[in-house]
C-alpha cells in the first residue's frame, strides 16, 4: 500500500518539493474517499481541511434561493479543493461535492499552518503553490464573468 | 484538393434552402444541394446574401467529403443573420465562395491534434473534424475541447455525444454556468488544456470561437509548449468583397478574407496585443 508521502509526491500541487518537505506535508494528511453526491465541504462550515484530488470530479457551488444549486466550477484529479483553511476566520465559502467517486488526500489545515509558522521557508514554498492555484482560478473566473459566448466579436 | 471556384467571384449563385434545422433558439442550420456540388476546404467560408437585406460571411459547416450538400450553421445576431435563419425550405439565398484559407489538416498529419472550439465556433471547425475522423489513422492523439455558455446552448449535442463515444478521440465539454443536473465540467474551455493528453512538440492546435476566448486559449497553448507557428486560429472581421479588394476586413497587413480566416498564430500574435485592430 502506498504511504501518504507517496501520494503527496504524485500530486502536481506538491511537484518539485523535496522529500523532507513532502514528509512534513504528509504528516498532516490522510486518505479520504467520497461517494458520488457526498460533500467535501459545506458553505459556512469550519474550514478545517483542504483536499488534493487524486481521482474523481468535484463541483464547487452555492445555493441560490429560488434557483437551486448553482455550480461555479468543477475540479478534477490534480486540483486542490479549499483555501479557506489558510485565512481567518477559517470558514468555507462554497459547497464542494463529489460528482463521481472521488479519492483525495485530506489535509488538516491547523496542522499545516503550525508547520508553516514554525518553518517559514517551508511555509513560503507551500503558500507560493497555493497563490499560483488561486491566481489561475481567479483568471478563469474573470473569463467566465465575461460571458464570452454572448454577442461579442 | 480542388475547390468550387466561381468564374466571377462577386456573382452569387442562387441556391434554394432544401432543409432548415433548429440547433438552438437563435441558431439554425441550412442545407442546400447545389447542382454539381460545392467542393470546399475545411475552414473556408461563403458570402451569404439574404435578398434585399444584406450579405455576410458564414463558414461552411458540412462535410468536405460530401460536397453534394452545402451546410451552413448560422446564429441570428442581427438583420442579415436573422433573415438567413428564417429562410425556410424553398427560399432562395445568394451564395458566393468558397473563400479564404483552410485548417491545415494535411500539414498536421503525423502529429497530435488539439482542437478548441467555443460557442458557435464549433460550426467553422466541424468540417475539419469530419476530415480528421475520416482520416483518423493519419494523426496521433486527437483531443477536442468544447466550451459553451450553459448545457442547454451547446451546439450539435447529439453529434458531440457520438464523438465522445469514439475510442480514438478525447472529447471534453465544459460550460461557463450550470446547476447540479449537469454532471460534466464547469469552467472556461481554456482550463481543459492542461488536462488534455498531447505531446506539445508534435502537436498542432486549431482554435475557433469568440476572439476573447482564443486570446486566452493561445496563452494556455503557449504555456503548454505548443509553438505559435503550430497554433491556428480563425479570425472574424466585417466583410464586403471577400476577395481582397475593398480592405473592409483588414487586420494589420493582412486581409482576413484572403489571407485568413485561418491564420497561424505566430503571424498575428503581435496584433493580438494591439487593441481595436
Ligand atoms: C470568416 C467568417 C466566418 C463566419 N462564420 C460564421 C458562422 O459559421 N456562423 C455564424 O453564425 N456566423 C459566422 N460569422 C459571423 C457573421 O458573419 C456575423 O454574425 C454577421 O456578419 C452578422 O451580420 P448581421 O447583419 O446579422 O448583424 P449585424 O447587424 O452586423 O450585427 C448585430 C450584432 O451582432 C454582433 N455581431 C456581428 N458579428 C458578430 C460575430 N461575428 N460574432 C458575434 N457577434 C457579432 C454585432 O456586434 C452587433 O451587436 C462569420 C464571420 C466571418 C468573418
Ligand atoms: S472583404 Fe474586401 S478585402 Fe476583405
Amino acid at each position: 500500500m502506498k504511504r501518504i508521502a507517496d501520494l503527496v509526491a504524485e500530486h502536481p500541487i506538491f511537484a518539485d518539493l523535496d522529500d523532507a518537505d513532502r514528509e512534513l506535508i504528509a504528516g498532516c494528511g490522510r486518505n479520504v474517499t467520497f461517494k458520488p453526491g457526498e460533500l467535501l465541504t459545506r458553505e459556512g462550515a469550519a474550514a478545517n481541511e483542504f483536499f488534493a484530488i487524486r481521482k474523481g470530479k468535484v463541483s464547487i457551488g452555492t445555493h441560490v434561493p429560488h434557483l437551486g444549486d448553482a455550480v461555479i466550477e468543477t475540479l478534477d484529479a490534480g486540483d486542490v479543493v479549499g483555501w479557506s483553511w489558510l485565512f481567518p476566520p477559517y470558514r468555507t465559502h462554497f459547497d464542494a461535492r463529489a460528482i463521481v467517486a472521488t479519492h483525495t488526500i485530506a489535509f488538516d489545515g491547523a496542522c499545516l499552518r503550525t508547520k508553516c509558522e514554525s518553518d517559514p521557508a517551508f511555509g513560503y514554498k507551500l503558500i507560493k503553490r497555493f497563490a499560483a492555484v488561486m491566481m489561475d482560478r481567479m483568471q478563469a473566473t474573470r473569463l467566465q464573468l465575461l460571458d464570452m459566448y454572448g454577442n461579442w466579436r | 484538393m480542388e475547390t468550387g471556384a466561381n468564374p466571377n467571384p462577386m456573382l452569387p449563385k442562387f441556391l434554394r434552402v432544401v432543409k432548415r434545422h433548429r440547433e438552438l433558439p437563435d441558431t439554425w442550420t441550412l442545407d442546400f444541394d447545389p447542382v454539381g456540388g460545392f467542393p470546399f476546404l475545411p475552414g473556408q467560408f461563403n458570402m451569404m446574401y439574404a435578398f434585399g437585406i444584406g450579405e455576410v460571411p458564414v463558414s461552411i459547416s458540412g462535410d468536405p467529403a460530401r460536397p453534394e450538400t452545402l451546410v451552413h450553421t448560422i446564429r441570428a445576431v442581427g438583420k442579415v443573420t436573422e433573415a438567413l435563419c428564417a429562410a425556410g425550405p424553398g427560399t432562395e439565398v445568394g451564395i458566393r465562395g468558397p473563400y479564404g484559407t483552410a485548417w491545415p489538416v494535411v500539414e498536421a498529419e503525423g502529429g497530435d491534434l488539439l482542437i478548441i472550439a467555443g460557442g458557435i465556433g464549433l460550426a467553422p471547425i466541424r468540417p475539419a473534424l469530419y476530415h480528421i475522423f475520416a482520416n483518423r489513422s493519419k494523426y496521433g492523439r486527437v483531443s477536442i475541447l468544447i466550451g459553451g455558455r450553459s448545457p442547454e446552448v451547446l451546439l450539435y449535442p447529439a453529434e458531440v455525444r457520438q464523438w465522445r463515444g469514439r475510442f480514438d478521440v478525447e472529447v471534453e465539454v465544459t460550460v461557463d454556468t450550470s446547476n447540479q443536473a449537469w454532471r460534466g465540467n464547469v469552467g472556461v474551455v481554456t482550463s481543459l488544456v492542461r488536462r488534455a493528453s498531447f505531446d506539445p512538440a508534435v502537436t498542432t492546435a486549431f482554435v475557433c470561437g469568440p476572439e476573447v476566448m482564443f486570446r486566452y486559449a493561445t496563452i494556455e497553448l503557449t504555456k503548454a509548449g505548443i509553438s505559435p507557428n503550430r497554433t491556428f486560429v480563425s479570425m472574424e472581421r466585417n466583410m464586403k468583397c471577400a476577395i481582397g479588394l475593398c480592405g473592409h476586413c483588414q487586420y494589420g497587413p493582412d486581409f482576413v478574407c484572403k489571407d485568413g480566416p485561418v491564420f497561424a498564430f505566430d503571424k498575428i500574435e503581435r496584433l493580438f496585443r494591439i487593441r481595436e485592430v
